[in-house]
Formats: C-alpha cells, sequence, structure tokens
C-alpha cells in the first residue's frame, strides 16, 4: 500500500458521490415539470432508463475506459483492463486499493459512475416528448461508451486533452467537474440529437407549456444540492479547494438566478419562476468547470453572465427551428462554453485578467472546440444509425395522444376518480361492494386478476358504485 | 337563442377556437372532461395489475350563438375537430331561454 487511507477525504467522497448521483433524479423532476402532462412519466423515465443502463455500463466496461491503464491514442483506455472492476477494489493480497490522493479505488469509481449517469440523463431534455424509449436505452449504451468514456479519458484520464496531451504544451486546460466532459458533451449531443431526431407535433405552432412549475422548481433546487457534492467532491479531497469550490457554486448559482431574471425583466417584462430554476442550472453549469481555480468575485460575473447569456440563448431554436425541447443546448452547451472558455480569463493562477496572459484562454478554447467537434460527431453516427434501423420516432397520432400511454401503459396524474376497473373484474361477484366482517376484499380483487384475467372490463357498462367500491 | 355543446378531443381545442375565431365568436367555455363512447378505454399495468381506463380525457366547448347561427358554427367545430380517427367526439345544438350578462345586465340576444 503506498498511501496511507485518509478517513476524512474517503469520507468527503462517499458523500460527495451520492450527492451526485441525486442530481439524476433530480434532473427528473426539472424536466418533468417542464413538459406536458401526457409526457411527464416518458420524460422522467428517460433520467432513469439512464440510471439502469449507465450504471450497470459503468462498473462492467466504463470505468475501465475512462481511467484504465491501457491508454489507445490519448482518446480512450482499454475496457478489458478492468472489466467488471477486476483487480481494481483489492490487490493480491486483498488489501483494498487507495489511490494517491488517499481514498479507495472503490469510492472512486463510485463518484466518477454518478457523473456519467447525470451526463446522459441530460440529453434527454432535447427529446422531449417524442422519442421510443428503446432506442433512448440503447442510445445511453451506445452514447456513454463512445461519447462519454472517450472524453473522460481525454480529460481526466491522462488523455489528449489532460496535463499529459498535446494542447499541456501552450498550458494544461482546466475542467475541474466537468465543463467539456459533462456540459460541452452532453449540450452538442442534444443538439445533435434534436436535429435528427426532429421537431415535435406542432412546434412553433401550439404552446407546450410547463404542466408543473413547483415540480420544476424542486428538481432546480435538488439539482443544486447534489451539484455541492459535483463540484466540491470534485477537490478530489476534503480540504479548502473543496471549500472554495463549494462557495463558488453558491455564488455562482445566485448570481446565474439574478443574471437571468434581469434578463428576461428587462426583455419581456416579468421575473419568472422558470427563469430562476433556469438561473440556477445556467450559473451551476457554468461554474462546473472553474470551481477550484477562479476567486468568489470571479464566480459572481461568471454566473452572472452565464444567467444573461443562456437566458437568450433558450430563444435561438425558435429562430433556427431546432426542437431542442428543455433548453439542453441552450442552458448546458451554452453555460458549458462560456464557464470553459471563461477560465481563461478568470483563473487566478493563469488567467488573462490577473496577468498571465493568453495561454490558458487558448488552451481552454482548443479543448472546447476538440470536445465539441468529438462529441458531434459521435452523436451524429451514433444518432442516424438508430435512425436508420429502431426508429427514433413513435407515430404522430401517439405523440399527440401523449407518450405516456403509448412507452408506458400508465398515466402521471389521477385526479378526477375516474381510474378504470381492473382487468378481469368483470364479473360482478368479483368486486367486492362493501368489506364483509369476515372477508378480505382485498383478496378478493386480486383473485379476480388471477383467474379471469382473458375476459375485460370492457364487456360490461361503466358502474358508479363499482368505481367508488373499487376506490 | 342556442347553445352549442361539444365533447372533442383535448388537443383539437385550439384548432376549434382558432375557426370560431373567424367567424367572430367572441367567446367560449371550455372544460376538461372525461368521456366514454365508441372508443372505448385503453389499459394500463400497474405492477402487474392491468386496469381498464374506459374514460378517457376529452374537452368540452360550449358556446352560446345568435339563433339562426347555429348550423354554421357547428358546421364549423365539427370541420377543425375532425381527425377522421374514433373519438372526435360529438356536437348537440339546445335551445336557451334566457342569456344575462352579469356586468351590465343586457339580457336576451343582446348578451350573447
Amino acid at each position: 500500500m503506498e498511501t496511507a487511507l485518509d478517513t476524512g477525504t474517503t469520507a468527503w467522497m462517499l458523500i460527495s458521490a451520492s450527492l451526485v448521483l441525486l442530481m439524476t433524479p433530480a434532473l427528473s423532476l426539472f424536466y418533468g415539470g417542464m413538459v406536458r402532462t401526457k409526457s411527464v412519466l416518458n420524460m422522467m423515465m428517460m433520467s432513469f432508463g439512464a440510471l439502469g443502463v449507465v450504471g450497470v455500463i459503468y462498473v462492467l466496461w466504463g470505468y475501465s475506459m475512462s481511467y484504465g491503464s491501457t491508454d489507445i491514442l490519448g482518446v480512450f483506455a482499454s475496457p478489458f483492463d478492468h472489466f467488471a472492476l477486476h483487480g481494481l477494489l483489492a490487490d493480491a493480497g486483498g488489501e483494498w486499493v487507495i489511490n494517491s490522493l488517499g481514498y479507495p479505488e472503490a469510492v472512486n469509481v463510485a463518484f466518477q459512475a454518478t457523473f456519467a449517469i447525470i451526463t446522459v440523463a441530460l440529453i434527454s431534455g432535447a427529446i422531449a416528448d417524442r422519442a421510443r424509449f428503446g432506442t433512448w436505452l440503447v442510445f445511453s449504451a451506445l452514447w456513454v461508451t463512445l461519447a462519454y468514456f472517450p472524453l473522460a479519458h481525454m480529460v481526466w484520464g491522462g488523455g489528449l486533452l489532460s496535463a499529459d496531451g498535446p494542447i499541456a504544451k501552450i498550458a494544461t486546460p482546466i475542467d475541474f467537474a466537468g465543463g467539456t466532459v459533462v456540459h460541452i458533451n452532453a449540450g452538442m449531443a442534444g443538439l445533435v440529437l434534436a436535429l435528427i431526431v426532429g421537431t415535435r407535433v406542432g412546434f412553433g405552432k401550439v404552446a407546450m407549456r410547463p404542466h408543473n412549475l413547483p415540480l420544476v422548481m424542486l428538481g432546480a433546487g435538488l439539482l443544486w444540492f447534489g451539484w455541492f457534492g459535483f463540484n466540491a467532491g470534485s477537490a478530489l479531497a476534503a480540504d479548502g479547494n473543496a471549500g472554495l469550490a463549494w462557495i463558488n457554486t453558491l455564488v455562482a448559482t445566485s448570481a446565474g438566478i439574478l443574471g437571468w431574471l434581469v434578463t428576461e425583466r428587462i426583455r419581456s417584462g416579468h421575473a419568472t419562476s422558470l427563469g430562476a430554476a433556469s438561473g440556477i442550472v445556467a450559473g451551476l453549469v457554468a461554474v462546473t468547470p472553474a470551481a477550484g481555480s477562479i476567486s468568489p468575485l470571479g464566480a459572481i460575473l461568471l454566473g452572472l453572465v452565464a444567467g444573461g447569456l443562456c437566458a437568450v440563448a433558450v430563444e435561438w431554436k425558435f429562430r433556427l427551428g431546432y426542437d431542442d425541447s428543455l433548453d439542453v443546448v441552450g442552458v448546458h452547451l451554452v453555460a458549458g462554453l462560456w464557464g470553459t472558455i471563461a477560465i481563461g480569463f478568470l483563473a487566478t493562477g493563469s488567467g488573462l485578467f490577473y496577468g498571465h496572459g493568453g495561454a490558458q484562454l487558448l488552451a481552454q478554447v482548443l479543448a472546447a472546440a476538440i470536445a465539441l467537434a468529438f462529441t458531434a460527431v459521435i452523436t451524429t453516427v451514433i444518432g442516424l444509425a438508430l435512425k436508420y434501423t429502431m426508429g427514433w420516432r413513435i407515430s404522430e397520432e401517439d405523440e399527440r395522444l401523449g407518450i405516456d400511454q403509448i412507452a408506458h401503459a400508465e398515466s402521471a396524474y389521477d385526479i378526477s376518480g375516474t381510474s378504470g376497473l381492473i382487468v378481469g373484474a368483470s364479473d360482478p361477484s368479483m368486486i367486492p361492494v362493501a368489506p364483509t366482517p369476515a372477508g378480505h376484499p382485498t383478496l378478493a380483487t386480486t383473485t379476480a386478476i388471477s383467474t379471469a384475467a382473458n375476459s375485460t372490463a370492457a364487456d360490461t357498462p361503466a358502474d358508479p358504485t363499482r368505481e367508488e367500491s373499487r376506490a | 337563442m342556442k347553445l352549442i355543446t361539444a365533447i372533442i378531443k383535448p388537443h383539437q381545442v385550439e384548432v376549434v377556437r382558432a375557426a370560431l375565431e373567424e367567424f367572430g365568436i367572441s367567446g367560449l367555455t371550455v372544460s376538461e372532461a372525461r368521456g366514454y363512447g365508441r372508443q372505448k378505454g385503453h389499459s394500463e399495468v400497474y405492477r402487474g395489475a392491468e386496469y381498464t381506463v374506459d374514460f378517457v380525457p376529452k374537452a368540452r366547448i360550449e358556446v352560446l350563438v345568435e339563433d339562426g347561427e347555429d348550423y354554421r358554427i357547428v358546421d364549423a367545430i365539427v370541420a377543425a375537430a375532425r381527425t377522421g380517427r374514433i373519438g372526435d367526439g360529438k356536437v348537440w345544438v339546445t335551445s336557451v331561454d334566457e342569456v344575462v350578462r352579469v356586468r351590465t345586465g343586457e339580457r336576451g340576444e343582446a348578451a350573447v
């Protein structure tokens, strides 16, 4: 064992990993509230689908492809070095492997896996309401393997965009917690997919209003909470740099709210709740790559500009005609680019504003451009391949009806009390009208499902008394 | 005076409203409704238990019009609401004895 276990850092990294995992369900609330009632479940399921697919893949070959020992062209590492974490967690003598930063490799896998999951889930907002669920799951597997793991390797795993890569001769590109790997990557993928999948029925004509803004605000709040693990955890230590990242994640986000609200107040007359929730995400995205290398004052400037810039950028889709439904491009790509490039000005140790010349700025622009081009090419190939094999779109009629019913056979909300009958319950004697003293009414209902599954309740007229008895 | 009531598919409401605007209809009422007809329902599955949801979401539009106008308004609603698929809905017309505009107290056709 080369390095001693640092229990403080280990504890913090375990907490951070858990915080980042929470961001994906939080994102599903944020996105779910923004779509219409007829597609909220599908929207949330795209995040939960990513949790399923990417969680498993990360352990199988994700970590190995990102941080394995055999580097291939500086683009990715061999997926077979540590397939299913083989040989990674414990050494030959059965001792836990502790990395050079003083925490177990197992904890590092946990922390990194959560980043891969949220990155895939972010893309789903660009293709809301209209994508076949199976195609999305296959896309998640292909994209995380061919776009995310390689970029994570390039930036954080010793590849092309790291301190060991060619750009480091100018200056080492800074990506503290994922401006390129997470946000430029997901944002560009969102743009490409929105173009390949095409616009929703009625895009630009029918109002597609968010159906539940309190859900959006709850999601934004939980995202912020989880993001403290994302950014402060990316210090990879429980130290002062983690504290700085935490403060920057607070103030840049606060400034992001203000930047967005002021911009929309001037442009359209009102400070909106959706604007505040979006400003939170814009600020968080922008500060992600910069959190560990800028001052809190720089973070305020960074967040203010991010909020204002994104508030304008979300309007581009209507002018240019791409249906990036929930503004993955307008928020994640734009703020991700801004945060990554702004480091060239704001980094206290190497930025232009601190008298260090333009080398860092050039390195940041190059890293952003390479990430942008890489993910554009990979996503185009995967997106088109799926378009001509599995197909991306549900039918137009199904889209009008609502994807929840078609893809998942569920309704998100049942507030009117007309929720139907259990299939097989058409025989009135099977339905308990009132609980009898000796009987168990729930058992009778269960029997009805298993014994009479072939008959349908549609044969019988709807009877209000039976409705009540079932409810 | 006539009351036109239309039960249509929810996503056709905007189309109908736009069509009626061209006829100079200045006001109408829309409510969310659920209905059961030839379209039947669909089934949903929760943890393996399958439910038939017999009542499907519909929108109910109500418009008050002057006598003699009702037929062309009905035609306009039908043309705008039709998708050609089962479950497009129904439109019916009923006679109305009296209408009062609450703010002004106007009665009859002036209040329509």
